[in-house]
């Protein structure tokens, strides 16, 4: 599985690194991302892409993102 | 392309086109509903930053964003204080970015808000963002970054909200002291307001939703063209075809490319004008609206940006830069060449090792 730390980054940076992964073909991610818009975004980006998106909050400023296809 | 219906967004561009021309009917300055640039820069001018007398003014809408954004914030859950992402690359972006918007005449939002009211000299400003994104969207695909932000103490993210409180007491000190520092306008846009009470409400309902949605103008063609993601961009219309209707139903729209209000058709300079901004906007990651929205959640690095912007308006009418219903002026060439060229420069330049 491909980890990536998307925290910190400003938009588009975040779904872009995704888009990133998955155009490289990668079928299963962890993304580790701070919330706000940048999830909403990957979320909404890896659905489209036709991953499954599991979802855990490690802490109140960190999410983590499993996508599998 | 339209896979999804973007709910938020949609919602937002219609408040949008709603409450923008309601607020000319109040008193505001022609196809200037709201326009973060350009209340931004009356907000420069009220505070002695540069003295064209005809523009200054507290606008309670700036205040509303940032606090009605702030409150939607922490509700939601979204309020996280943090800093540190090239803050003075952005404080230059800012300043940039309010010289082009201010050759133009108006940020993003009005140039929509413009084109609605049927200133069809906005379609040159319209093509030029357009540009100035696709430039900044090269930049972001070749590993173009600001660097990460961190998480920084409650207290700082405070900052921006408070500075809109403290504005909120200068207006009302400037509107009923005697002798104040406080500079407002006396003719022109800047003496054209709608009432404060009814500023602030649309200032705040639009703060609220705008964060809730993310609505951003840079956002709707970045990430069509980046990621084939429309849900931003069909805000946009929605704004587009609510704003032409309401203005329609008010009798603001006036077709033509000529005599409209605060605004001048020099096609090249509308064109280039908004090219700068959208170069310098891309790279920071959003419109001036969105980094006012930003800045209310606790992202002190739209802070610095929205500094920027408050800076950039008081050298764009010092310098003579800002362009009047009569033209663009002299010195304006250079600096938007000037700023094309940090941006460019600054776009190969500064890069963070992707994965």
């Amino acid at each position: 599985m491909k980890t990536i730390d998307v925290r910190g980054l400003s938009c588009p940076a975040p779904v872009l690194e995704v888009k990133n992964v998955i155009d490289s073909g990668a079928k299963e991610i962890k993304v580790i991302s701070d919330c706000g818009a940048s999830t909403e975004n990957i979320q909404r980006f890896a659905q489209n892409a036709g991953f499954t998106i599991a979802m855990k909050k490690l802490d109140d400023d960190t999410t983590e993102f499993i996508l599998t296809k | 392309m339209f896979k999804r219906f973007a709910l938020w967004p949609v919602v937002a561009g219609i408040a949008f086109g709603v409450v923008a021309p309601l607020l000319v009917v109040f008193g505001n300055p022609g196809n200037m509903g709201v326009c973060a640039a350009c209340f931004l820069r009356d907000i420069s001018g009220a505070l002695g930053f540069h003295s064209a007398a005809v523009v200054q003014y507290i606008r309670p809408e700036i205040i509303g964003l940032i606090v009605g954004a702030f409150i939607s914030s922490l509700f939601l859950g979204d309020f996280r204080p943090r800093a540190g992402s090239s803050p003075l690359a952005r404080f230059f972006l800012g300043i940039f970015a309010m010289i082009g918007a201010l050759v133009f005449l108006g940020c993003p939002w009005r140039m929509w808000l413009r084109l609605s009211a049927g200133d069809f000299s906005a379609i040159a400003g319209i093509a030029g963002l357009v540009v100035g994104i696709l430039i900044g969207v090269f930049f972001l695909k070749k590993g173009f970054s600001l660097g990460r932000n961190r998480p920084t103490s409650k207290a700082v993210g405070y900052l921006m909200p408070l500075l809109a409180v403290v504005l909120f007491g200068l207006l009302l000190w400037g509107m009923n002291g005697e002798n104040t520092p406080i500079k407002f306008s006396l003719k022109g846009p800047g003496s054209m307001h709608a009432s404060v009470l009814i500023s602030l409400i649309a200032g705040l309902f639009l703060g609220a939703i705008f964060q809730k949605s993310r609505f951003c103008m840079i956002a709707a063609v970045r990430d069509t063209v980046l990621l084939k993601e429309t849900h931003i961009l069909q805000g946009v219309l929605a704004l587009i075809v609510t704003a032409f209707v309401v203005n329609l139903a008010l009798g603001l729209f006036h077709p033509g490319f000529t005599g409209q209000p605060i605004a001048h058709n020099d096609t090249l300079w509308n064109f280039l004008g908004m090219a700068l901004s959208g170069i310098a906007l891309t790279l920071a990651g959003g419109c001036p609206g969105r980094q006012l929205i930003l800045s209310g959640e606790g992202d002190t690095d739209a802070g610095v940006l929205v500094m920027g912007l408050i800076v950039g308006a008081g050298i764009a009418h010092n310098f003579g830069l800002a362009s009047s219903p009569a033209g663009i002026t002299a010195n304006a060439p250079v600096a938007v060449f000037v700023g094309l060229a940090f941006c460019i420069l600054l776009g190969i330049m500064a890069k963070e090792k992707r994965v």
